[in-house]
């Protein structure tokens, strides 16, 4: 019997990451709780490592091994690099707020790194076993995430909930993805989107599995009506991880529709098209509406994840390369304002006291101007209020469905981003004008400081300077896409 | 280094400077946040002379830096033009700038607000490079806007005082009416040349130079006339003609170093520079010159009278400033916007060293600023006095100094011109002579010479500015003493220009005085025998007799003449009207709006909507229920929807 040897190179950073998460678990183990830093440090070092090897490996068309199953292109480099670039900055975000919350542990991170080699396999598979395999790593890895702070009722729940909700939703998209193998006789997306393109597959089974592709994909984006795990997710975990669960996951989740919808159900666009539409629609609309009569500032944001992610969305069904690509700058502006949200709130929390409420907010420009300066910066990228990134991420993708011909959707989307102007400004007027309930200024330690700062400013500079990120937005979709 | 990155090293190295003391003033501390905007601006000055060089060996530049975002048919972009015109700005800019920097090392070395000071000027001189170097009307916006809000940070910079947060509204104010004109004009020219490009603009304006609008009523204005109006009405907020100048006396509430760097080389300028800049538009409409004709001269003559009577020493050079920009409006009236553009530098350098002087005798005064209380410092102040003579000859137009020659080539200009309001015009800039020769010399004998009028304790304490202080006048002097000799033939008569400035043959006196140049000594000589050369000296003899000889007199004339005199030192009831008429009417409009529009109608509708919109949200949390059961089923139902949806269409 031989065994051939398969071609690793497109393969090197999840290899590493995957050796080098299994040393830091080794390595965690030994070590007293005392030197828990070594592990941060560890783990942000193999991040940086795998960051390299992604860039290094970096060639201007796709590659694919293990016999077509794994596919490394220019929109997957692109997208895992900014997985990683999350997955970095929610470590250094929470990293105080871990020390002071008994989550400094070595679980914390390896945990997250599990969930981020998950992410990558996902973002590379060309096969449905392949992103199957991928899905469920993260989806495992995340509920014990969620679950990490163990005494917490509120976190037990957020994660049990996760738990049974995404296993119905893996139950509804394999059912889907056996469908289509039934009508199309093959795992492999390529040769999926050949068999429905030749007319040969039954349409009806088709659509059937289609509809229940599209719940499952739906499930992991968080959009109407799949989205009830969202705000409790994101309110019961402990803050650390809801800047996770609100980031990285999602750039898994719009890797999985480039995937799945345009890359094997290319064919079918028009009919997925109209049920994105419906999807987004309710995603909007209810997103915008329900954030407004929130007062905890997670659960608001977690409708507001909603109402982005029924935005990303009118990108993909605009069914173009530029709308994909507007779709793909709309994920990168949402990923950098979440983590700038929530590392805000990450600051505002101390020793025993969780930053929750809109409340805790008020007066914030009389503490920390600088902070409130940069909430701000935050707020009015995700109202998409000009001279922030928002602003070109909403624009781009609202050309894009009026390229396609959709005027009636962009008027509502504007109308729905209106109503959500109310809730970022009103947190905007808590800052500036009401008056703080306490008067000391926020402390944090100078990587955080610094972190944030560079944060903001991004979002600040794209916002000026756009054109570099859609252009690489444009080049990773269409290279990616054409060949 | 590559002129191109030369070019955005002009702008970008101020607001470098700007933003390092403005965000991390305190980490620098005083010393590292004047060095840091001192060094910006070095950097910028010394780019512009190499630009300077390349320049006028030949290189012109005219390109994109920057795409901001392309719409259907118009982009929106940074872009930088280069040609003599943008240069001489630069420098003119860039110079006085680094002058009135260095200069407020020692006046502000007091101020709690040093850092934030300097951010605001190196900001105030990034925006007017932004203004000046712009190839677009967008930019020019931009550095239009940038200037009028810097000038309102830097006029209100001492924002406890009442009476500075009042100038500063009153300027941000009045400006707006300014650029509301403004921006129609933009509107306008991007409704009807379909592009915000200087160069795409100029080359179709003779085309559409036939072209009619109709605004209020069927009967059809010129096109170009309409758009160079409002593009004036723009130049007048920014650079303060008649009636939109009463802002800036009062901006005199903010430091004085300030003061220099708004009166001298950046925002008044603004508005001159656009017009010149916009010579290609402005040529070809002769009612928008007469416009622009008779406003300017009407500043020139009636600014200058307001001078004679202030007895603060800043006040008098604010109105020596608003008539000296009403000359070079004539200028730019009469087709000269190569002698409008002269004159703004010559003026740039002695209005700079007037105002730092002033500030160099109020630094000395302990901030006391009436002159009715000063007298015989030039025994204690040598190198102030010194250089305020200068500064004064300049501004009075006495040969050889800079004053002399672009003053005498505005009056040649104009008499030259054909236009109609040339006669008036003529009238006012010569009589203006006279009166500027008077307030200047006016103001340098009360300050300087007499006996001393101030208490004993701040007459022990008077001494010589520090060198920081002294070192930028004497800077300035020189310019002021000889730019005029230097330059005239080159800028005025020569192809100085090039093609950056267009006058039509048959508009205007230049060409007529083109054809009489006989080099720069026979100006000199020419200028000596004419009429405005005896003006000013019969103003300084006038001023001397009344404020060295007869000191007793002018009490006795203001006694006399009681109903000018309060005429005068109302301003010509300027502001009175404007309270009245514009705040007091525009409080009642609103309030009838309000009353009437607002709280029935809009309000009625957004609050409605707003209310249901929250009712709706109200119902939707309570989908919510925490059940897991509910999820799943809310799930399920979806796919059930979809499915449904899907089948029935089928």
């Amino acid at each position: 019997m031989t065994f051939a040897t398969p071609y690793l190179a497109p393969v090197y950073p999840e290899i590493f990451l995957l050796t080098a998460l299994s040393a830091i678990l080794m390595l965690d183990l030994f070590i007293s709780d005392s030197k828990r830093f070594l592990t941060y440090a560890y783990s942000q070092l193999a991040l940086l490592v795998t960051a390299a090897l992604l860039v290094m490996g970096a060639s201007g068309h796709a590659l694919s091994t293990f016999g077509g199953m794994f596919i490394d292109d220019p929109m997957a480099r692109t997208l895992k690099l900014v997985a990683i670039v999350a997955v970095s900055f929610v470590m250094a975000y929470s990293r105080t707020y871990n020390q002071s919350r008994g989550l400094f542990r070595g679980e914390f991170y390896v945990l997250l790194m599990f969930a981020l080699l998950g992410i990558m396999v996902m973002i590379s598979a060309n096969h449905f076993l392949v992103l199957y395999l991928g899905l469920e790593l993260l989806s495992l890895s995340m509920c014990a995430l969620i679950a990490l702070q163990r005494d917490s009722a509120r976190a037990s729940e957020a994660a049990m909930k996760y738990f049974v909700l995404a296993a119905l939703a893996s139950g509804l998209l394999l059912y889907g993805l056996s469908m289509l193998y039934g009508a199309t006789g093959s795992l492999f997306m390529p040769m999926v989107a050949n068999a429905i393109a030749s007319g040969a597959a039954d349409p009806a089974i088709l659509v059937f599995g289609l509809v229940f592709v599209v719940a499952g994909l739906s499930f992991k984006l968080g959009v109407v009506p799949f989205h009830m795990w969202v705000p409790d997710v994101y309110e019961g975990s402990p803050t650390a991880v809801t800047l996770f669960v609100s980031t990285a996951p999602k750039v898994a989740a719009f890797a999985f529709f480039m995937r799945l919808l345009v890359g094997a159900l290319g064919p079918m666009v028009s009919d997925w098209q109209s049920m994105l539409v419906i999807v987004a629609v309710l995603s909007m609309l209810l997103g915008n509406v329900t954030a407004i009569a929130q007062t905890n500032l997670k659960r608001m944001l977690a409708y507001s994840t909603i109402s982005h992610m029924g935005f990303l969305l009118l990108g993909i069904l605009s069914g173009s390369l530029a709308g994909y690509a507007s779709a793909m700058f709309y994920m990168v502006a949402y990923v950098m304002m979440s983590l700038g949200a929530f590392g805000l709130i990450l600051m505002l929390s101390r020793d025993g006291f969780e930053a929750d409420q809109l409340e805790d907010l008020k007066g914030l420009n009389k503490r920390s101007p600088w902070y409130a300066f940069m909430m701000l910066l935050v707020m009015i990228s995700m109202a998409g209020i000009p001279v922030s990134v928002g602003f070109f991420a909403k624009l781009s993708v609202l050309s894009a469905v009026l390229d396609a011909g959709m005027t009636w959707l962009v008027v509502f989307a504007v109308m729905m981003s209106l109503i959500g102007a109310f809730y970022y400004l009103r947190v905007i007027k808590l800052m500036y004008m009401d008056e703080p309930v306490e008067e000391s200024p926020l402390v944090a330690e100078t990587d955080h400081r610094v972190l944030i700062g560079l944060n903001a400013l991004a979002i600040l500079v794209l916002g000026i300077v756009p054109q570099p990120l859609i252009d690489l937005c444009m080049a990773s979709i269409g290279q990616s896409l054409r060949g | 280094m590559s002129m191109f990155s030369l070019y955005l090293l002009v702008p970008l190295a101020p607001l470098a400077g700007a933003l390092l003391a403005g965000l991390f003033g305190k980490a620098l501390g005083r010393t590292g946040s004047h060095v840091v905007t001192i060094l910006g601006v070095a950097i910028s000055f010394v780019a512009s002379v190499v630009i300077a060089q390349d320049v006028f060996a030949g290189h012109l530049f005219n390109g994109t830096v920057y795409t901001w975002m392309t719409t259907e048919d118009i982009s929106l972009v940074v872009g930088f033009l280069i040609d003599p015109l943008t240069v001489t700005m630069m420098l003119i800019v860039t110079f006085v700038s680094l002058m009135v920097h260095i200069y407020t090392v020692g006046y502000m070395h007091e101020d709690p607000g040093y850092q934030r000071f300097f951010s605001y000027i190196s900001l105030f001189t990034f925006s007017m490079l932004m203004l000046v170097m712009s190839n677009n009307f967008l930019q020019l916006f931009f550095g239009w806007e940038a200037v009028g809000l810097v000038s309102y940070l830097l006029i209100g910079f001492w924002y406890t005082r009442p009476t500075a947060i009042y100038a500063n509204l009153k300027a941000f104010l009045v400006n707006r009416v300014g650029d509301l004109g403004f921006l129609l004009g933009i509107g306008l020219i991007l409704a009807h040349f379909g592009s915000l490009d200087y160069a795409t603009v100029f080359a179709r304006a003779p085309l559409l130079a036939q072209d009619s609008i109709a605004l209020l009523s069927d009967s059809p204005v010129s096109l170009l006339t309409v758009v160079c109006i409002l593009l004036f009405i723009g130049a007048m907020g920014k650079s303060a003609q008649m009636p939109l100048h009463v802002w800036l006396p009062d901006s005199m509430e903010g430091p004085t170093p300030i003061s220099a760097l708004i009166h001298a080389a950046t925002m008044v300028t603004a508005g001159i520079f656009m017009v010149s800049r916009m010579s290609p538009l402005f040529e070809l409409s002769e009612t928008a010159r007469t416009v622009v004709l008779v406003v300017g001269a009407s500043t020139a003559l009636f600014m200058a009278f307001l001078g004679i009577i202030q007895n603060h020493i800043k006040r008098v050079v604010a109105y020596s400033t608003l008539s000296q920009l009403g000359y070079m409006t004539v200028a730019l009236g009469a087709s000269a916007y190569p002698v409008a553009i002269f004159h703004l530098g010559t003026h740039a350098f002695f209005k700079a060293l007037l105002f730092l002087g002033a500030g160099s005798v109020i630094h000395a005064m302990h901030h006391e600023q009436d002159m009715r209380n000063m007298g015989g410092l030039r025994k204690y102040m040598p190198i102030t006095y010194v250089t305020a003579v200068i500064g004064s000859l300049a501004l009075a137009g006495i040969p050889p100094f800079a004053g002399f020659f672009s003053k005498d080539a505005i009056i040649e200009a104009v008499q030259g011109s054909t236009i109609q309001g040339a006669g008036y015009a003529t009238f006012a800039v010569l009589v203006g002579v006279f009166v500027t020769a008077f307030y200047s010399f006016r103001m340098l004998f009360m300050t300087f010479h007499g006996k001393p009028r101030m208490d004993h304790h701040t007459r022990e304490h008077l001494h010589e500015s520090p060198w920081v202080i002294t070192v930028p006048l004497i800077l300035l002097a020189i310019p002021s003493a000889v730019t005029g000799y230097l330059y005239i033939e080159p800028m005025v008569m020569g192809q100085y220009f090039g093609n950056a400035i267009t006058v039509l043959p048959g508009n205007g006196g230049l060409h007529a005085m083109r054809e009489e140049w006989h080099g720069v000594g026979e100006f000199i000589m020419h200028g000596m025998m004419a009429l405005p050369f005896w003006l000013a000296l019969a103003g300084i003899a006038t001023a001397a007799a009344l404020y060295l000889k007869w000191t007793h007199v002018p009490a006795a004339i203001q006694a006399r003449f009681g109903g000018l005199y309060t005429l005068l030192d109302h301003k010509y009831y300027f502001d009175r009207f404007n309270e009245v008429f514009f705040a007091h009417g525009a409080l009642k409009v609103g309030s009838a709006f309000w009353h009437k529009g607002d709280v029935s109608v809009i309000d009625g509708a957004v609050n409605g909507s707003a209310h249901l919109v929250e009712r709706f949200s109200g119902r939707l949390r309570r989908i919510q229920t925490g059940y897991i059961y509910h999820y799943a089923f809310i799930m399920i139902f979806g796919v059930f929807i979809l499915m449904s949806l899907w089948f029935v269409k089928a």
